[in-house]
């Protein structure tokens, strides 16, 4: 009885002291749960056979861990081609994106002459209108040129820099004027004030750019969709979408496949967090 | 370029000038920013200007995909949309859609970010599960979710008969397709709006926090009369951004009920406006929709710089 009444005390003043609220902790965790279930569950139903699949009560652990149905992703649709497709495209997006927007944010925030509020202007009602008022004409342009099914047709429709150009110009503007100066009187040019001094002291933004920019492109669906028609060039969302209409129900094979379409994401994202955090308090607070 | 850098030498008096309006410019500065922006110029008029030119020719026209015929027919297409019940029906969807959304979503994700924020152990951790399937690629997730919507072999449907409830036939029943598509979609992009609360919550200064403790404040009146007000900017923004977006969902529709669903329950506008174009060849009606939705959304952005425009709480 008295040592119950010592430690009650110490207790509520251990509470104060280490401060964490467990119940708080407990709800929170039971939402992660549901968060995380549908991951677990892609997972390990990637292994499963399909008696697994179809097993009632659900089995959660797969009766034999069958690597096979990886191997079956590849039989069904040219996964690798779509991989690939789905790498070039995004790399090339990725990279056009970065190089036009340094070079326009450097010269809006850099350099001095006329005319830059009205190509400010003009960039930025460009972000007015959503890609799918565009889409149709884009779509109707790139039939003209004859770039349906090809990777000139799925990537430079995409190419769009002007956030980009925007996020990059905070940053910019945030070098000091002295550094640029002095670097001009060591007889640096313009071009050399860019890769000497505005990219190194802008690496942080410019990598978070990167990140943005290549997430997009990577998941990009709808754009895609659009302009192919032939197997070889569709790229990864795309062809998962058709390999769930073509493997009806066989879900550890589109397990499977998703878990190897989400796996680089997933990498970048145990690597990146914190990028990717702050590139979306930072897009959410500018835009 | 080399002949710029040249120029370009802290020399100042072989630098030409160049009187613009009041300032003075150097040339080969001018000529350097200038062509700087040449890449970013052309993209944009190949894939702004000119598409948004032709996207209102287009919707003057019958330009029709399938039989190649286009001519000229004024506002028949927006006529024909204002009076075409499917249009409305998207359109009525995506409203649906939004303020579902808007309701579960945000109030969802300001609730988890409040929470986050306070003391508990593994912090970092949880906001990662919640921040997660905002990063996995959307195609990838709907997979997932597809076998949980399944009647036959579904978690869900086996969850409901273990708990003895009758089962349901989620993506493709009219009922429950909207809904199964709002589970999805809440799932998919709550931690978007935790993250965004959450860097507004740790923006707000411990000292108000400690001054209305010290008071004796309870955590519900702390949340009410200080943490919700200084998060107002932020509410703002997530509000017109989750209905904005609203307007512009495809991909989930697309990839989880190609059609628009059992009785076109889940067509939204996007994907009407696909429909027309792509299945249809409409070009001319589809790209009059486009138009309408453009309306929609210009409108909401413009409430969204209103509200910006207003003063947010000040503390200080």
């Amino acid at each position: 009885m008295s040592k119950q009444k010592n430690t009650e005390p110490l207790r509520i003043r251990r509470k104060h002291l280490n401060g964490y609220q467990w119940y708080v902790f407990v709800m929170l965790s039971i939402g992660a749960l549901f968060m995380l279930f549908p991951f677990v569950w892609m997972i390990l139903s990637a292994f499963k056979t399909k008696a697994d699949v179809y097993a009632y009560p659900p089995r959660w652990i797969p009766s034999e861990w069958k690597w096979e149905n990886f191997a079956k992703v590849f039989d069904m649709i040219p996964f690798w081609r779509y991989y690939f497709n789905s790498i070039l495209t995004s790399v090339i997006e990725t990279v056009l994106q970065i190089v036009i927007s340094v070079f326009a944010a450097y010269s809006i925030t850099k350099l001095n002459y006329p005319g830059k509020k009205l190509f400010l202007a003009f960039m930025r009602s460009s972000l007015f209108v959503p890609t799918v008022v565009t889409m149709i004409p884009m779509y109707l342009l790139v039939a003209s040129l004859g770039w349906l099914d090809s990777y000139a047709g799925i990537i430079f429709p995409q190419v769009t820099t002007a956030f980009t150009t925007l996020l990059l110009m905070s940053y910019f503007d945030s070098i000091p004027k002295d550094l640029v100066d002095s670097a001009k009187l060591d007889g640096c040019g313009y071009f050399r004030v860019l890769t000497r001094v505005i990219v190194p002291n802008a690496k942080g933004a410019i990598s978070t750019a990167t990140l943005f920019s290549f997430l997009g492109n990577w998941k990009s669906y709808t754009w895609p969709l659009i302009v192919t028609t032939k197997t070889e060039y569709r790229t990864l969302p795309i062809g998962l979408k058709y390999l769930m209409q073509e493997s009806s129900s066989e879900y550890q094979v589109m397990m499977a496949a998703s878990l190897m379409a989400i796996l680089p994401v997933l990498i970048i994202f145990i690597f990146c967090e914190k990028q990717l955090v702050r590139s979306i308090t930072l897009t959410g607070m500018k835009s | 370029m080399s002949k710029s850098d040249s120029a370009a030498q802290p020399v100042t008096h072989t630098i030409r000038k160049v009187r613009i309006g009041r300032n003075t410019y150097s040339v080969p500065e001018i000529a350097v920013g200038v062509l700087l922006l040449v890449p970013s110029i052309v993209f944009l008029v190949f894939t702004f200007v000119i598409p948004v030119v032709q996207v209102i020719e287009l919707s003057l026209t019958n330009f029709n995909m399938a039989t190649g015929e286009m001519s000229f027919v004024g506002l028949n297409n927006y006529r024909y949309l204002l009076e075409n019940d499917r249009f409305w029906l998207s359109m009525w969807n995506t409203c649906k859609y939004s303020a579902a959304k808007l309701i579960f979503d945000t109030s969802l994700a300001l609730f988890i970010a409040v929470q986050l924020d306070k003391n508990v152990p593994l912090k970092k951790f949880l906001r990662s599960t919640y921040f997660a399937p905002v990063v996995v690629p959307m195609v990838a997730s709907s997979l997932i979710w597809i076998w949980f919507y399944d009647p036959q072999v579904g978690p869900f449907n086996q969850i409901l008969s273990f708990l003895g409830l009758p089962q349901l036939k989620w993506l493709y029943h009219e009922n429950t397709a909207m809904i199964s598509i709002l589970i999805f979609s809440i799932w998919k992009g709550l931690g978007y709006n935790v993250v965004l609360f959450l860097s507004g919550l740790q923006n707000i200064s411990d000292s108000y926090l400690e001054a209305a403790r010290l008071d004796g404040a309870s955590e519900w009146k702390l949340f009410w009369k200080i943490k919700f007000p200084l998060l107002r900017p932020i509410t703002n923004f997530v509000v017109i951004m989750c209905i904005i977006n609203s307007f512009k969902v495809f991909t989930e529709i697309n990839v989880m009920t190609p059609d628009g669903g059992p009785l076109g329950s889940t067509l939204l506008i996007v994907n009407y406006i696909y429909e027309q174009a792509f299945t249809n060849g409409r070009m001319g009606r589809a790209s009059a929709a486009a138009l309408l939705l453009f309306i929609v959304i210009f409108i909401l952005t413009q409430i969204r710089s209103a509200m910006d425009a207003r003063k947010s709480v000040d503390y200080e």
